[in-house]
C-alpha cells in the first residue's frame, strides 16, 4: 500500500514537471515558427510541438521517430523468425500476392521503402528473372545460342531493386540474408528516410512499402515523396495491416494480437514491449477507405485497394500520371 | 486456497483500474515505453491467459536453450506467485528478513565496495564471493529484472531471490557449470519450493553426463536436499552487512554443511 502511494506521488510529480517543460518549449516554438512558411517542411522544433501516436500513447513527432528507430533496432535480429511465428508463415503469401498483382516486367526499377530485411526486393528480382527466362525460351527456338543482339537486349532489360530503410540494423540483417541466398546483382541497400528520400525525381517504375508506412511519422510526407521519385506512369503499392470488417474475425484477430503476439515477442525475441507497440500501431493506422483518400490527396490516380485474409492486410495501389 | 484466489482476483481488478487511470495521464517521455509501467519500473501487466502462455513458452525455450536466462526468469515469475507469498511471509516473520524487506538492499556492482572486499582476509564471506565472481567470470549485474509479478513487494522478493542465487554458489561452494547449477537448484527447490526450481532440478540432470550424474545422485544431490530443508531461510539474511564474517561461521549460522566435493581445490590442481 505504501509502495503504491509512493509510486502515485512520483507520477504526479513527474506529470506536473512535464506540463511545465512542454509549456515552455511550446511558447518558444510558436515564436520561432511564426516567420516560417507553412508549406515548407517544418523544422524539428515544430515536430516537438505537434503530437502523434506511438501505439496507444501520445507523443511528440520527434519522439515517435526516435522510439520507432529503437524498436526496429531491437527487433532486427529476430525480425524474420517473429514474422513467421506471428503470422504462421502467411506473411510470405501476402508478399507473393503483392508481386503477382505488381506483375513487373524485365527492365523495371523498383524502390522498396522501409524494405528492412529485403523480402520484397528479393522476390521482385526472382520474379523478373523468371519472366526473362520465360521470354527467352519463347523467343529463341531451341538449338540456337544467344546472339550479341540478345545479350545487349538483356543488359537493357536488366532490372534493379533498391532497398531503402531508415534503420541500419534492419538493412544489415537484410544484406546478410541476401548474401546467404546468393542474390547479389541488381540489389542495392540505401539508408534513407521515407519522408525525405535520397533520390532524384522520376527515377523508379515501382515504389513499394510493405508493412512500413504505419511506422512513418508523417504519412502524407511519405506519400508525396513516393509521388516525386516515381516516373510518370509509375506505380505505388502499399501492403499494410488494415481493418477487419467481419466482426467475428475481428474479435478473434484482436484477441490474438493482444494476448498472443506480445507473449511470442517475449519468448522468441525477449522483447515484449516492441511487439506490444507493433500491435497497437496496427490499430492506429487509418482504414482502407481513409488511406485511399490520403493517396488521392497526395496526387495518385486510379487508387484501388484489395483486402487479403479478410481485411487483416490491405493492398493499396495507385499511379502517377 | 479459495480465499487466496479471490483476493488475487480482487487485486488484479484494482491493479488494472490503477493502470487505466495512469494511462489517462500519458506522458513520461523520458522512457521508451513509459505508459506500460504498472506497479514498479519494468512491470508488464498480463492476463492469466498470457501468464499461462508465457509459462509454457518460456519452459519450452529454457529447456531447449538453458543459456536463455531470461526465459528461466520468466518461468519463475509466472509460476511462483503462491510460493513468493509464502517466502515473503517467512521473511516478515524473521527479524533480519523484515529488515531486508523494509530497507530493500540491492546487490549491484555499483553498490559493492570491491576494493574493500578484496582486502578482506581469505575465508571471509566477502572475499570468497569476490573470488567466485572472478573465477567464474560473472557479475551481479547480469540478473534479469522482474516483469510479470503483480505485486511490488513480491517483485522485490523475486529479485532478491535472484541476487542471492550467486551468493548461494559461494555459500555452497558450487561452480557455475551444469553440475554446480543443478546442485544449487536442488538446494533452492528444497528451500523455497519455487516451481521453477523444482522443474530445473528435475530436468537439469538430463543434460549431465554419466559421471556427473553419479556424483549428483550419490553425494551432491542428497547433501543439497538435506541442507535445503534444514537451513534457515536464505533470503532473510542481510548479506551486505556480513562481508567480513567468516564463511565457515556464516555456514554454521545458516545450518549449511560444507560441500562433500571441494571444487576449488580441483580447479587449482586439475585445470
Amino acid at each position: 500500500m505504501a509502495a503504491s502511494m509512493r509510486l502515485l506521488v512520483r507520477q504526479l510529480a513527474r506529470l506536473s514537471h512535464r506540463k511545465v517543460t512542454s509549456t515552455v518549449s511550446g511558447v518558444s516554438c510558436r515564436s520561432a515558427c511564426c516567420w516560417r512558411t507553412s508549406s515548407g517542411r517544418c523544422f524539428s522544433d515544430a515536430a516537438e510541438d505537434r503530437s502523434t501516436h506511438f501505439g496507444f500513447e501520445t507523443v511528440s513527432e520527434a519522439e515517435k521517430a526516435k522510439r520507432v528507430y529503437k524498436v526496429f533496432e531491437n527487433v532486427a535480429q529476430k525480425y524474420d523468425v517473429m514474422n513467421d511465428a506471428m503470422s504462421l508463415g502467411i506473411h510470405r503469401l501476402w508478399k507473393d500476392v503483392l508481386l503477382h498483382v505488381m506483375h513487373p516486367q524485365p527492365g523495371a526499377r523498383l524502390l522498396d521503402v522501409a524494405g528492412g530485411t529485403g523480402d520484397i526486393a528479393v522476390r521482385f528480382l526472382d520474379y523478373v528473372r523468371y519472366q526473362l527466362e520465360r521470354q527467352k525460351r519463347r523467343d529463341t527456338p531451341s538449338g540456337q545460342g544467344s546472339s550479341w543482339q540478345d545479350i545487349s537486349d538483356d543488359r537493357r532489360r536488366e532490372s534493379s531493386a533498391v532497398v531503402c530503410d531508415i534503420n541500419k540494423e534492419m538493412l544489415k540483417m537484410g544484406k546478410q540474408k541476401a548474401d546467404r541466398m546468393g542474390v547479389v546483382s541488381g540489389l542495392s541497400w540505401v539508408v534513407g528516410d521515407a519522408e525525405e528520400l535520397p533520390f532524384d525525381d522520376d527515377q523508379f517504375d515501382i515504389y513499394t512499402i510493405a508493412f512500413g508506412i504505419r511506422n512513418v511519422t508523417r504519412m502524407d510526407q511519405a506519400l508525396q515523396e513516393a509521388l516525386r521519385v516515381l516516373k510518370p506512369g509509375g506505380r505505388f503499392m502499399c501492403l499494410e495491416f488494415s481493418k477487419v470488417t467481419n466482426p467475428v474475425l475481428a474479435r478473434l484477430y484482436d484477441a490474438y494480437s493482444f494476448q498472443v503476439i506480445p507473449v511470442l515477442g517475449e519468448v522468441i525475441a525477449g522483447d515484449w514491449k516492441s511487439y506490444q507497440y507493433l500491435v497497437e500501431s496496427i490499430r492506429k493506422f487509418p482504414n482502407q477507405q481513409e488511406f485511399k483518400g490520403m493517396m488521392e490527396d497526395a496526387g495518385f490516380y486510379c487508387v484501388q485497394h484489395h483486402d487479403l485474409t479478410g481485411g487483416v492486410v490491405a493492398l493499396h495501389s495507385g499511379f502517377k500520371l | 486456497m479459495l480465499l487466496r484466489f479471490l483476493r488475487l482476483k480482487q487485486r488484479q481488478y484494482t491493479l488494472n483500474f490503477k493502470v487505466c487511470v495512469h494511462r489517462l495521464h500519458t506522458g513520461r517521455a523520458d522512457r521508451t515505453f513509459s505508459h506500460y509501467d504498472g506497479l514498479y519500473p519494468g512491470h508488464i501487466i498480463t492476463t492469466p491467459f498470457q501468464k499461462a502462455l508465457l509459462a509454457v513458452g518460456s519452459g519450452v525455450v529454457a529447456l531447449q536453450d538453458p543459456y536463455r536466462h531470461d526465459m528461466v526468469a520468466v518461468l519463475g515469475e509466472t509460476t511462483g506467485h503462491l510460493v513468493l507469498i509464502n517466502l515473503r511471509d517467512r521473511m516478515r516473520n524473521d527479524p533480519e528478513g523484515y529488515t531486508v524487506l523494509t530497507e530493500r538492499p540491492k546487490i549491484r556492482l555499483s553498490t559493492l565496495d570491491l576494493e574493500k572486499m578484496a582486502s578482506l582476509p581469505d575465508g571471509s564471506f566477502g572475499r570468497e564471493y569476490l573470488r567466485f565472481l572472478e573465477d567464474n567470470e560473472v557479475t551481479p549485474d547480469s540478473r534479469a529484472e522482474v516483469k510479470f509479478v503483480d505485486d511490488e513487494e513480491l517483485a522485490y522478493v523475486m529479485l532478491r531471490y535472484r541476487e542471492v542465487h550467486d551468493l548461494m554458489h559461494t555459500l555452497l561452494g558450487m561452480p557455475t557449470n551444469m553440475l554446480g547449477e543443478v546442485a544449487v537448484k536442488w538446494f533452492e527447490a528444497a528451500q523455497t519450493g519455487l516451481p521453477m526450481c523444482a522443474l530445473g532440478a528435475l530436468l537439469g540432470p538430463l543434460r549431465l553426463n554419466t559421471r556427473r550424474l553419479q556424483s549428483l545422485f550419490t553425494s551432491l544431490g542428497p547433501w543439497a536436499l538435506q541442507n535445503g530443508w534444514q537451513a534457515r531461510c536464505v533470503l532473510s539474511i542481510f548479506y551486505e552487512r556480513r562481508w567480513d564474517q567468516s564463511l565457515e561461521e556464516l555456514r554454521r549460522e545458516l545450518k549449511i554443511q560444507p560441500p562433500p566435493v571441494d571444487f576449488t581445490k580441483r580447479r587449482k590442481n586439475g585445470r
